[in-house]
């Protein structure tokens, strides 16, 4: 494959990417966020009142929290809802006619949505710089950056996979709750208050261990503790940004392995 | 893979139609996931990490409404802090007003709960610190004067730890009197009700011991027949020890 056809391919990619990312905009999806960043303003003034002390701990805490769990909502619910109009509409058909490979669809796709993740980031990171040291509140909306891009590659494989959109929101919820909190029952699997002398308990904790294997380590994305206590150096990014790049191609082959094999 | 489910077309295309390097790619970033995971530090519960509980009006706003299930939900939560090995270790270098928020708000969303009162006396109190142990046995007093009948069986561990544990016998006797005090409706047994005497004789106060046994007695409260001759025989007993001292 010569140079131009490389170039013709990344432009086809680019131009998938920016009608995707353009998508957003037209659906008012930019509304949506800054909905989400005046309830965020609303919830960090109402648990700042609430709180007996620590008040700005507390605030920061539950409000980064809350914004990351909106945040992921809104994505899921915007790449699945987005993809199975693709769908409905045929324009997907249209865009395999072209002389595109699918895996440029795909990359297509998923650069739209990292660019939609990265309009959703940026006001919610503002946010929180403005309640939080500003470099804690950078490296918090990095990592944020990094989650909402894995989820989105998530997202898309479930959109791919599953004909209805309540079964690939679901399946997309129930993995990122999953990823989230598997370090936690890893915890509660091996605690001394379970009785690893029964055969269940056993076959239960090596599930959980097999699983942690293959989830993403989400817990460690994102951590509202960075925002409150000494931030964390960009350092704590290199694992979060391997993780994010390991999980993303992965993510990305089944979706393609998934995409090549279907009929149209 | 995922394959009933797809869009569209009736019949799933053969897997050769994948191109080779989606799937070399595929093998390697499982493995690579795998490697990664096992390269990472496994997670840890931070002990020191354990935040103030939030506000309960807060946390009901949490809870979307069903108080019961985030009381449950928090007991875990809590408990995740201390799951780790090594039980003592974790213990002590864990705030225990910041327990007690915690075991607070679960017992606030769910009063009828008796988790956080099992884990003030039976888990929390078994650090090796009485200045510790006593904060979560006074929880439990405080707790148990606000449903003394419901919450009567975590007193009675608080008796049994004062006086066994941190060997504080006036601290034992001050539990075993609220419980005789307090828990007084019929589902309680008599055996907590009289926890008080075996605490006074240990303490040599067998004179005390012989008028709280001759009143319980006389009360007519006592109607099993077993208990009474138990309780007879336990007060003939002080009765000659006294004549003896």
């Amino acid at each position: 494959m010569n140079t131009s056809t490389w170039r013709q391919r990344f432009g086809a990619i680019a131009v998938i990417a920016r009608y995707t990312a353009l998508e957003a905009f037209r659906t008012r999806y930019i509304w949506l966020v800054s909905a989400l960043v005046l309830a965020g303003l609303g919830i960090a003034l109402f648990t700042g009142d609430l709180a007996i002390t620590e008040t700005g701990a507390t605030r920061t805490a539950i409000t980064a929290a809350m914004l990351r769990f909106a945040a992921v909502l809104l994505i899921i619910l915007f790449v699945t809802t987005s993809v199975h109009r693709d769908f409905s509409d045929k324009s997907v058909e249209l865009m395999l006619s072209l002389p595109l490979p699918r895996a440029g669809y795909y990359l297509g796709k998923l650069g739209g949505y990292t660019l939609v993740a990265a309009v959703t980031t940026a006001p919610l990171c503002g946010l929180l710089m403005f309640f939080s040291p500003a470099d804690a509140g950078l490296i918090w909306g990095l990592s944020l950056l990094l989650e909402l891009v894995l989820v989105c590659a998530l997202s898309l494989l479930f959109a791919f996979a599953f004909n209805q959109i309540t079964g690939a929101i679901a399946a997309s919820l129930l993995f990122y709750v999953l990823g989230r909190s598997i370090g936690a029952i890893q915890l509660m699997a091996h605690g001394p208050l379970t009785n690893q002398a029964q055969t269940s308990m056993q076959i239960t904790t090596a599930l959980v261990d097999s699983l942690a294997y293959l989830l993403p380590d989400l817990d460690r994305f994102s951590r509202s503790i960075w925002l409150v206590y000494s931030g964390p150096g960009a350092s704590e990014l290199v694992p979060i940004l391997v993780q994010t790049l390991i999980y993303v191609t992965l993510l990305s082959c089944i979706a393609l392995f998934d995409l090549y094999r279907k009929n149209f | 893979m995922i394959a009933s489910a797809c869009h569209g077309g009736s019949r799933e295309r053969p897997v050769t139609q994948v191109p080779g390097a989606v799937i070399l790619v595929l093998f390697l970033t499982l493995v690579l996931q795998v490697v990664w995971h096992h390269s990472r530090p496994a997670p840890t519960a931070a002990a020191s990490a354990l935040p103030l509980a939030p506000p309960t009006e807060l946390l009901r706003v949490a809870g979307l409404g069903d108080d019961f299930a985030l009381s449950k939900f928090l007991n875990l939560w809590l408990q995740m802090y201390d799951n780790q090995p090594g039980i003592s270790i974790p213990f002590l270098e864990l705030d225990y007003a910041r327990v007690k928020s915690w075991l607070q708000a679960s017992l606030t969303l769910d009063p009828r709960g008796h988790y956080p009162l099992l884990a003030a006396v039976r888990l929390y109190s078994e650090v090796p610190d009485p200045e510790r142990q006593q904060q979560m046995l006074e929880f439990t007093y405080k707790k148990f004067q606000e449903a003394p009948n419901d919450r009567w069986p975590w007193m009675a561990h608080a008796v049994l730890v004062a006086h066994h544990r941190l060997k504080n016998l006036e601290l034992a006797l001050k539990y075993a009197n609220a419980l005789a005090d307090r828990a007084i409706a019929p589902q309680v047994p008599h055996w907590a009700q009289q926890m008080s005497i075996f605490v006074l004789e240990d303490m040599g106060e067998t004179e005390a011991a012989r008028i709280l046994i001759g009143g319980l007695l006389e009360s007519g409260r006592i109607t099993d027949p077993q208990e009474f001759r138990f309780l007879s025989e336990r007060l003939n007993l002080l009765a000659e020890s006294g004549y003896e001292r």
